[in-house]
């Protein structure tokens, strides 16, 4: 392999360039995706990487621009080796551009390894099971979509939302249950210089900045950088997590940027496009960065991943948002009607879901009631929503007294669960606000929390169903119509 | 030995020369690493290979090997409770030799080489065999009698057979003509193993889960699709289905989904026992996980390794499950190659000869008489899960797939949303396998079986419509009966389309059951309307407090419902009909 050769060969034969495409003729001895040097006329130093080799044809992608170039002057040196991270404990607490340098003027760190930055996919069989509770303080996550150390469990925001807002106060109030700080790993994709500042300051605020190690890639910095960026990132947090047994936990912002450059290398190869002009492998590609999330057995270690990503038009269908979805396990879904009322973070839950949720909540993990809680609040608020648009139509005069509580809910749960501004709430205090909400309806109503629960938590008086009055059975049966509505508008 | 040298290299195609004497499909074996890849063009002496690991790191000018075979299984004992990639490596042997993480250029045999069985045989010296003719069994898991027969293509007298134990590659029978009988054998996986005769599917694959037994019923030996968006419970319905259903062999087929799910899957089946046998649930399955990020290549044969083993163990006359999550991952993974290969698009860039693919793999299942003498039957049901892009069902891989599968359960994001579960459209859904499996419920559950649960979707169609008129005019507008309909049907949904994967009792739920519990619903919208008719209010009928009583019907354990709900049944006659005056 091409890791052997001593010498390096530097080539003047550049047959044609094409966006960030070179595409270099007579090569010999170079290897797929081996590391590659531009030199300009001017002296200007470029890294490239092979995408295509076919016989003495390479065609490298240029990181950065193509400008200046030409085909006559230009010098390609091939590297030898495929594009690796030099890693160390000593980059906790440093800001690299989107390769991995150092930018912060601190000087070079000596690697204590090398490492290719594709990595390689951890085996199915010594995977560890995710089930280990980790309370971000916000009570949409915590109490109903609860993310567990290991999980890959992105933020689909969308253009003014507050993602990054969210995934930075996740950042400063998350912790396990065994109080342990995690260390952040940040990769930022074509990100402007404000998100990136915003982001800086948020940290060095809360003292967290000596935990973080930055990837900058920001707008202005090479597009096809940004393919790199992520697995420098990861390949960082899984240095930290299985070398030195850290609980990492990886934002990275804004997947959608890395999408982005990504249908813009592949148009540049003329390949075939897929949905959108996105390449059809985009989901191999998306996988191979979010699945380098989890635990492994044995290791104390675990890596946490945390993407934001813009739904172009807050459209969820998106392949960018769809593609993700189908890979990660689960989505924290932002909403704009609710960001628009006020509601802070306005994580609208419907959509939402946690897929690990189950294995890191219950009697030990969090408390035993949880469950039961989690899919209650889910069914009232699904039921409020949908009596919202009924009363668009026929007016709240029209609804049974039943039904306008289901209505007082939607909006209690709104103003009330979700809205927390900067609030750092735990476990308990999440669910404590459930139950109180939960107390606007009659106990009798709850069908999805075992009855030893309800005698335990519900605030108010407990009657037991099976021996209803006949005044709630009445209320009850004035209700039905109103709450049929709520799957119509699915059915259709 | 074919041994030709890199031209190029693209993702992970790579193309060779000096490859003249090759075959489609044959193993080979690229660069110094020796990746293992399939020829998949041939073009006078050029190979294109497809490869089954990174291909990062290949130089032009590199090696290819052609191994003169194509993908070759290893069939025999050892393989239940076991996990392989796409390409049957032994995933904890790999862990290992290599370590965590998957490297590259590793190799594995499928079976444990030192592994020791014990062999009874069943055929004495003298005795004339052919294909499929049972040599004898070794016990390979506390549940599955692993009968050892004599391979397609192979026959003759038996001149020596002995009993005892042996590791999988040792002679257990030779036959006067010199053949070797081993425990193992080889097959290629994308060549389907042959039987005697394809026979119809008639009797259901008990799923346990009630509106997919109830209402849109798959026979064992033939194939349902699962489609539906990101979050709707595509890999819920799969995993609850390898736990619960009725079949003697479960293949779980992770094709490009996460690993986080394997892992849950291998954590969890150990633990788990199975309804009927009582025995950990691992003893009746094999897993094959080819992850999202382990190579596309390789994500590509999974669905066939799978399919393979699949009807290795039909061939002994199981009844097997293979459930495949996704098929989806599997189309595009040919969507991937074929684009590598600059082949002309069909919709969206996938392949013109997705159908033809897709049509081919779903016909390896079915319910059949196996080859040899005895003339035993086995079956393989294939459910697969489609992930189709945006929830969109009219994109290529689910329309393809609808075009050959007899059963269709759609996923409804929108039911997934308000967490009803299984999030199972009763409107879109359907199975073309209900005529074939109604004489198996007539005999074996009720002989009303039929009439039950066409009246049950009735209501559900029917409050479909009232729901129309109910967003325009408000509940109030709507006649009693109708208002009936809407109580009922909301009955139907809550408390008996809903099930909970993960709970104790309700997780598996006997056909009698599902049906009694539909009785009893049906019961009571039969009487409500009776009363109605005479003059009963509809206010007053609903204050007979059943309610409760019905919703709580799930967690009656399958063992004491018949009983129970006979007397709910009769219960809910004699009450309500004492509200009629006359």
């Amino acid at each position: 392999m091409a890791s052997d050769r001593l010498v390096t060969a530097e080539y003047k034969t550049i047959h044609d360039i094409a966006g960030p495409l070179v595409f270099v003729r007579k090569v010999k001895g170079v290897s797929y995706e081996e590391m590659v040097e531009v030199e300009s006329a001017d002296g200007k130093i470029r890294k490239g990487q092979i995408i295509e080799l076919n016989e003495d044809l390479a065609v490298v992608q240029v990181f950065g621009t193509t400008h200046g170039l030409d085909v006559r002057e230009c010098k390609v040196r091939f590297q030898g080796e495929v594009i690796k991270l030099g890693v160390s404990i000593g980059l906790l607490g440093r800001v690299l551009n989107g390769l991995g340098e150092p930018i912060d003027g601190g000087g070079n760190v000596f690697p204590e390894k090398e490492l290719e930055v594709t990595g390689s996919p951890i085996n199915p069989y010594t995977r560890d099971n995710p089930n280990d509770f980790i309370q971000t303080g916000i009570s949409a996550i915590d109490g109903l979509n609860t993310l567990v150390r290991g999980q890959k469990l992105p933020i689909f925001s969308g253009s003014g939302l507050p993602g990054n807002e969210l995934a930075a106060q996740i950042v400063r109030q998350a912790k396990v249950v065994g109080g342990e700080e995690f260390a952040i790993v940040f990769g930022a994709m074509g990100i402007t210089r404000r998100e990136a500042s915003f982001f800086q300051h948020s940290f060095s605020a809360t003292g967290a900045l000596e935990r973080v190690v930055f990837f900058m890639n920001l707008a202005e910095d090479p597009t096809v950088e940004r393919l790199i960026t992520p697995r420098c990132a990861l390949t960082m947090a899984e240095f930290l997590a299985f070398e030195y047994d850290m609980q990492v936990l990886v934002i990275l912002t804004d997947m959608t940027n890395y999408c982005e450059a990504l249908r813009e290398i592949s148009a540049a190869r003329e390949e075939v496009p897929g949905r959108r002009g996105y390449p059809g492998y985009m989901y191999t590609d998306l996988a191979n960065i979010y699945e380098r999330a989890g635990r492994i057995k044995g290791k104390k270690g675990s890596i946490t991943q945390v993407p934001i990503l813009t739904m172009p038009d807050d459209d969820i269908t998106h392949p960018i948002a769809d593609l993700t979805g189908y890979i990660t396990e689960g989505q924290i879904v932002l909403s704009r009607p609710l960001h628009n009322k006020g509601v802070s973070p306005p994580i609208d839950v419907l959509p939402c879901l946690s897929r690990l949720m189950n294995q890191g909540i219950g009697d030990g993990k969090t408390r035993e009631d949880h469950r039961g809680v989690a899919d209650q609040l889910y069914a009232y608020y699904a039921e409020g929503v949908d009596l919202r648009r009924l009363v668009a139509i026929i007016g709240e005069e029209a609804l049974s007294e039943e039904d306008q509580l289901y209505l007082k809910f939607a909006d209690q749960f709104e103003e009330n669960f979700l809205n927390q501004a900067d609030e750092n709430r735990d476990i308990e205090e999440t669910l404590e606000i459930g139950w109180n909400l939960l107390s606007i309806l009659p106990s009798s109503v709850i069908k999805r929390i075992k009855l030893e629960y309800i005698e335990k938590y519900y605030p108010g008086e407990v009657e037991t169903p099976g021996e209803e009055t006949e005044a709630e059975e009445a209320a009850e049966e004035e209700a039905e119509g109103g709450e049929e509505v709520e799957i119509t508008a699915d059915l259709e | 030995m074919i041994e030709g040298t890199i031209t190029k290299v693209s993702g992970p195609v790579v193309e060779a020369r000096g490859m003249a004497g090759s075959r489609m499909y044959d193993v080979t074996f690229v660069g110094e690493l020796k990746l293992i890849g399939e020829i998949i063009r041939l073009a006078g002496d050029h190979a294109v290979v497809q490869v089954y690991e990174d291909t990062s790191g290949l130089e032009v000018g590199e090696v290819v090997t052609c191994s003169g075979h194509p993908l070759l299984l290893e069939l025999g004992p050892g393989m239940l409770s076991s996990i392989y990639d796409g390409v049957q490596r032994r995933l904890p042997d790999l862990a290992e030799r290599y370590g965590d993480f998957i490297t590259r250029g590793t190799v594995s045999d499928p079976l444990g080489r030192e592994a020791e069985w014990e062999f009874v045989p069943e055929v004495e010296p003298g005795r004339s065999v052919s294909a499929g003719d049972v040599l004898g069994h070794v016990q390979e898991t506390k549940v599955i009698k692993h009968l050892v027969m004599v391979p397609p293509g192979k026959e003759g007298v038996i001149a020596d057979i002995k009993g005892g134990t042996f590791k999988v590659e040792d002679v257990i029978a030779v036959t006067e003509d010199g053949v070797e009988f081993t425990l193992m054998q080889r097959w290629p996986a994308r060549e389907p193993r042959p039987v005697q005769g394809k026979l119809d599917p008639v009797v259901p694959f008990i799923t346990g889960t009630r509106t997919l037994d109830t209402f849109f019923p798959v026979a064992q030996g033939g194939y349902s699709i699962i489609p539906g968006g990101f979050g709707t419970g595509k890999t819920v319905t799969e995993q609850t289905l390898a736990k619960w259903a009725e079949a003697d062999v479960v293949i779980y087929v992770g094709c490009g989904e996460r690993g986080n799910e394997m892992t849950e899957v291998l954590s969890e089946f150990p633990t788990l026992e199975d309804v009927r046998s009582g025995l950990p649930l691992m003893e009746r399955t094999i897993l094959v996980a080819n992850t999202s990020n382990m190579p596309v290549a390789a994500r590509e044969a999974s669905i066939y390794t799978g399919i393979t083993m699949a009807e290795y163990y039909r061939d002994m006359g199981y009844d097997v499950a293979m459930m495949a999550d996704s098929t989806s991952r599997w189309g595009e993974a040919l969507r991937e190659v074929s684009g590598r290969l600059e082949e002309m698009p069909g919709e969206e860039g996938y392949p013109a000869y997705l159908a033809t693919r897709i049509a081919d793999f779903y016909e390896r299942c079915g319910r059949a008489t196996c080859l040899g003498a005895d003339g035993r039957t086995g079956s393989i049901t294939v459910i697969g899960a489609v992930s189709p892009p945006g929830g969109d069902f009219s994109e290529p891989m689910t329309q393809n797939s609808l075009r050959i599968s007899g059963a269709f359960w759609a996923l409804d994001t929108g039911l997934a949303h308000r967490r009803h579960f299984p999030a199972i459209s009763w409107l879109k859904s359907y199975s073309l396998y209900l005529d074939r499996v109604e004489e198996w419920y007539l005999e074996n559950v009720a002989m009303d079986w039929k009439q039950v649960r066409d009246k049950a979707m009735m209501i559900l169609q029917k409050e479909a419509e009232l729901q129309e008129i109910v967003q325009l005019v408000g509940p109030d507008a709507l006649p009693e009966f109708a208002r009936a309909v809407l109580e009922v049907a909301r009955m139907l949904r809550e408390d008996y389309l809903q099930q909970f994967a993960f709970s104790e009792v309700d997780a598996f739920c006997e056909p009698r059951k599902q049906y009694q519990m539909l009785k009893v619903i049906i019961t009571y919208y039969d009487v409500l309307q009776e009363v109605l008719v005479k003059g009963v209010s509809l206010k007053e009928a609903l204050q007979v407090p059943f309610k409760a009583q019905i919703s709580r019907m799930k967690d009656i354990p399958n063992e004491e419902a018949p009983e129970r709900l006979e007397a709910l049944e009769a219960e809910i006659q004699n009450e309500l009909r004492k509200l009629i005056r006359y």
